[in-house]
């Protein structure tokens, strides 16, 4: 089986894909002109369905079932979600820099499906040089007739246009990245109405995220059966692991869904730094419960269902390892620091409760922690969770409540230290 | 003026929303103003927003919102290390410091020939990369990864040099 269908494409040898060139002579684009040439916007979706391909952005939401989606008017538009800012994530800068047009084609496979003529790919502003890069692939695109009016021939047109955010995490959230394209401040909206109804501009709009889109062209190219044959039944295909932290060799993973936490960490990536003990796994960047790293935790699969039963997520699987000399009070200060910082301000509970749990870790974090910050720490971690719009005051929560109950030695040390 | 001086980049960015929905050049615009000025200046808000038709209040809210924009004129690059979780697990606090000392400044501060301003970010994917930081000056943004004292000093003395041709 392949190693690589999406970081460095199909296992093709040492050719730069980069080049358009390059990308054509092994098969690229071809997937694009056939459903172009020879395929309704259904059968596409339909494909894409069979495979059962689950949004790689971390809600894992059924790619297909999404698209089916789409309200009945136009137009329509397409938007892929290459904002990238979860700490510990870094897969989708790397698709776009190595493998730019598979991601491409991927988009314009989607935006083809959708009926949309026009598509955005948001990223975030710091991926400045990499947006004038895919700017340059976009107009070489064009000159050869894949992108602009009637291409293949054919009545159908589409234009890829390119919009860099500011560096604002809340920005990855779809509907506060519609604001944002929209020249407004990123906050998420109310749901429903739901993208595929009202989104870009009140119109049907389909948010993808880059990994999910950059495994399009294979499943029309090799078929949903070949797709399903990968991965485990609820997590079809592959999947770009993040590997950050503690690890001995830090960097992108692509594995097939179903590898072991074990199997990843030891036998793949080589262990942790300087042999030492893993003690905790953050699944997901910062925005999932930590793990204890127990012999459960590293038999787990990486699948969205197996992280689930052990209490986190897999999201958008970037994987952060800690060892034996960290402090997880102190890791959590990082994360809920983090939060407060990228909290849009909307929703009171997470403004305001990102605000004091750093406050509260801070005390912990300087020897100033007394025995009532810990039921407080707890009760604003709890007012939180499930009070915003959007998920990104449970993200900071989950830390926090998930490492005082896994690793509450590493609280009490400081009252201790205080006297308390 | 802008829209004198970038003509064609303001219409290009003009061309790629629909006409009904000009407000979405604001972000483009804000970085082209970034550009030229060095900053969000008082009278670029007031020319991005007649060109959008929107309140110069809008505008104001969009660059205090996103992190990247700017309203004061400060040090002419900006050395923004990433300390969030990943990058800290693997030194890059300790590292931000050396970067303070060598440069002579408290982190956020800004050097005494307003050249260098250091200032701490959140995550921004190079995470397998630690230590780095990006520079943001008026070309642009660019990524500097595995770092270290030596690669900084290198690097500072670099910009100024060009600098003074």
């Amino acid at each position: 089986m392949d190693s690589h269908l999406l970081l460095r494409h199909r296992n093709s040898g040492e050719e730069n894909i980069r080049q358009l060139e390059s990308y054509f002579q092994i098969g690229g684009f071809k997937a694009f002109r056939k459903v172009v040439t020879s395929m309704s916007p259904q059968e596409v979706i339909d494909i894409v369905k069979a495979s059962g391909l689950r949004g790689r952005g971390g809600a894992g939401f059924p790619t297909g079932v999404k698209w089916s989606f789409l309200s009945n008017r136009f137009p329509r538009y397409v938007v892929a979600n290459s904002d990238e800012s979860e700490p510990g994530t870094f897969k989708d800068r790397e698709i776009m820099e190595y493998n730019p047009f598979q991601f491409l084609e991927g988009l314009m496979i989607c935006a083809y499906a959708a009926q949309a003529n026009v598509a955005y790919n948001y990223c975030r502003g710091e991926f400045w040089n990499l947006v004038k890069v895919l700017q340059g692939k976009v107009v070489e695109l064009k000159e050869q007739g894949l992108l602009g009016s009637n291409i293949c021939g054919t009545k159908y047109s589409l234009d890829i246009y390119h919009h860099l955010g500011a560096g604002a995490y809340i920005c990855g959230e779809e509907s506060a990245l519609l604001e944002s394209i929209e020249g407004r401040l990123g906050q998420p909206r109310i749901k429903p109405p739901f993208p595929a109804d009202r989104g870009l501009y009140e119109q049907p709009t389909v948010i993808n995220n880059t990994e999910t889109l950059a495994n399009v062209p294979l499943i029309i190219e090799r078929g949903a059966e070949w797709f399903r044959n990968i991965g485990t039944e609820k997590s079809p295909g592959h999947k770009i692991v993040c590997l950050s932290g503690h690890a001995k060799n830090p960097g992108n993973y692509e594995i097939p869904f179903g590898t072991t936490f074990r199997e990843l960490i030891y036998e793949i990536a080589g262990g942790i730094r300087k042999d030492r003990a893993l003690k905790a796994i953050l699944p997901s960047g910062a925005s999932a419960p930590l793990l204890p790293a127990t012999d459960e935790v590293l038999d787990t699969p990486l699948t969205y269902e197996d992280i689930a039963s052990v209490g986190s997520q897999l999201g958008s699987a970037s994987i952060i390892l800690m060892d034996q000399t960290v402090d997880m009070s102190w890791a959590a200060l990082k994360t809920t620091r983090f939060f407060k910082h990228e909290s849009c301000g909307k929703c009171t509970p997470c403004r305001e409760g990102t605000y004091w749990m750093t406050g509260l870790l801070n005390r912990f974090n300087s020897g100033l922690a007394d025995k009532d910050d810990l039921p407080l720490l707890e009760e604003v971690a709890s007012q939180i969770t499930g009070k915003c719009l959007c998920p990104l005051g449970d993200f900071a929560a989950g830390v926090v409540l998930s490492s005082m109950q896994k690793f509450p030695d590493d609280f009490d040390q400081h009252l201790q230290e205080n006297g308390n | 003026m802008l829209k004198n001086k970038y003509r064609s980049e303001i219409n290009t960015i003009l061309s790629e929303y629909p006409d009904k929905n000009k407000r979405s050049a604001v972000m483009p615009l804000l970085y082209i103003a970034q550009q030229e000025y060095g900053y969000v200046t008082r009278d670029a808000i007031g020319e991005i927003a007649s060109l959008l038709g929107i309140d110069p209040t809008q505008v104001v809210s969009i660059v205090g919102f996103y992190s990247l924009y700017y309203d004061k004129q400060e040090g002419q690059n900006r050395i923004q290390i990433c300390t969030d979780l990943p990058c800290a697990l693997r030194g890059s606090e300790q590292f931000a410091d050396q970067v303070c000392e060598h440069l002579g400044v408290k982190m956020g501060e800004t050097t005494e020939d307003q050249f260098f301003v250091v200032e701490e970010v959140m995550c921004l994917a190079a995470c397998d990369k630690s230590p780095m930081f990006q520079v943001q000056n008026s070309t642009g943004i660019s990524y500097h990864e595995n770092q270290s004292l030596e690669t900084v000093k290198d690097l500072t003395d670099q910009l100024r040099a060009e600098a003074k041709e």
